[in-house]
């Protein structure tokens, strides 16, 4: 497993959505303990896959990018899953978007932390323009939700979220929002 | 708790200063997220950037993501673009690496020649 925590390989696959032109990036984590279990997903609007891609994208050795021809993001997301008695979920339509899931059972030995969630959706909605962000995070039942689109309609449209006083405030409300929830998972 | 109503103050204290810093060119701070930049720690050292440019206020300082910049073994790597001078490649960036390259070669001019990959292959042929 390359990636030492689950919110790593979220943001991994989130760049994929930009790469593909997305403009609403929904990330998810569901975590309930009373049935062990946790689920994170990533959905986008973004180009798609066509049935030939959708079947290559999990082998390592197909990848979009033009520096090497090696790609790990997907493959490693997919086996990191179902290493831990958990599922991998991929479906995509050409021009309509890519859903990407995968399950774990949360107490299995091998399953990473979640880790610092704060720091990914951060990293994703503050240093990238034109893409909006939803972060859903349940925890047996609750949830925060963190929606860059509310924060752009505050904003209006002439101060960009990588503006230092929002960039703070938007680390700040996503550490309180799910620190709140933590299940500490 | 954050309120979305802190927002409108925010916006408002930063519409004052928003035509000033649109005369200002700009310094782009680019770190490499792909798969080999993220499994080699280039969250933390992005966050860094941000937070660094964030609590100083700079202005005209853009913190921006890229894919695979092709050098996998030397991630995290981050390129400096300030106008007007050649691009600066510095690698295996760590956060604690950040308040330095911050001060003296986003504020001031100077890069720090020891974090750059000119040096680091220099040093380790």
């Amino acid at each position: 497993m390359i990636m030492k925590e689950l919110s790593l390989h979220l943001l991994d696959i989130a760049q994929n959505s930009i790469s593909a032109g997305a403009k609403l990036v929904e990330i998810t984590v569901e975590v309930d303990h009373a049935r062990d279990w946790m689920r994170c997903e990533v959905k986008d609007d973004g180009r798609g896959m066509d049935a030939d891609l959708l079947k290559k994208v999990t082998d390592p050795f197909t990848t979009t990018r033009k520096t090497r021809s090696v790609g790990l993001g997907i493959p490693f997301f997919k086996e990191g899953a179902e290493g831990c008695a958990g599922t991998f979920e991929l479906e995509s339509t050409p021009g309509a978007g890519t859903r990407i899931a995968a399950s774990y059972r949360i107490s299995h030995i091998d399953r990473p932390p979640l880790g610092d969630m704060a720091d990914t959706i951060y990293g994703l909605a503050c240093s990238g323009e034109g893409v909006n962000f939803v972060y859903t995070y349940r925890v047996d039942g609750r949830a925060f939700v963190f929606d860059t689109r509310e924060i752009r309609k505050a904003l209006g449209d002439e101060i960009p979220l990588s503006t230092p006083q929002v960039a703070l405030w938007i680390r700040e409300s996503l550490i309180e929002g799910i620190t709140e929830l933590n299940g500490g998972v | 708790m954050k309120s979305i109503q802190e927002l409108e103050a925010i916006r408002q204290k930063t519409l004052e200063t928003i035509n000033l810093r649109r005369e200002q060119t700009g310094t782009r701070v680019v770190v490499g997220m792909a798969t080999c930049g993220i499994a080699a720690g280039a969250r933390p050292v992005l966050t860094a950037f941000m937070d660094e440019v964030a609590k100083r206020n700079l202005q005209g300082v853009a913190v921006a993501q890229t894919g695979c910049i092709g050098v996998c073994r030397l991630e995290p790597i981050v390129e400096i673009y300030k106008p007007g001078e050649d691009k600066v490649t510095y690698v295996k960036v760590t956060p604690d690496m950040v308040g330095r390259i911050v001060t003296e070669h986003v504020v001031g001019d100077n890069p720090v020649v020891e974090y750059t990959i000119g040096y680091y292959e220099a040093k380790n042929k």
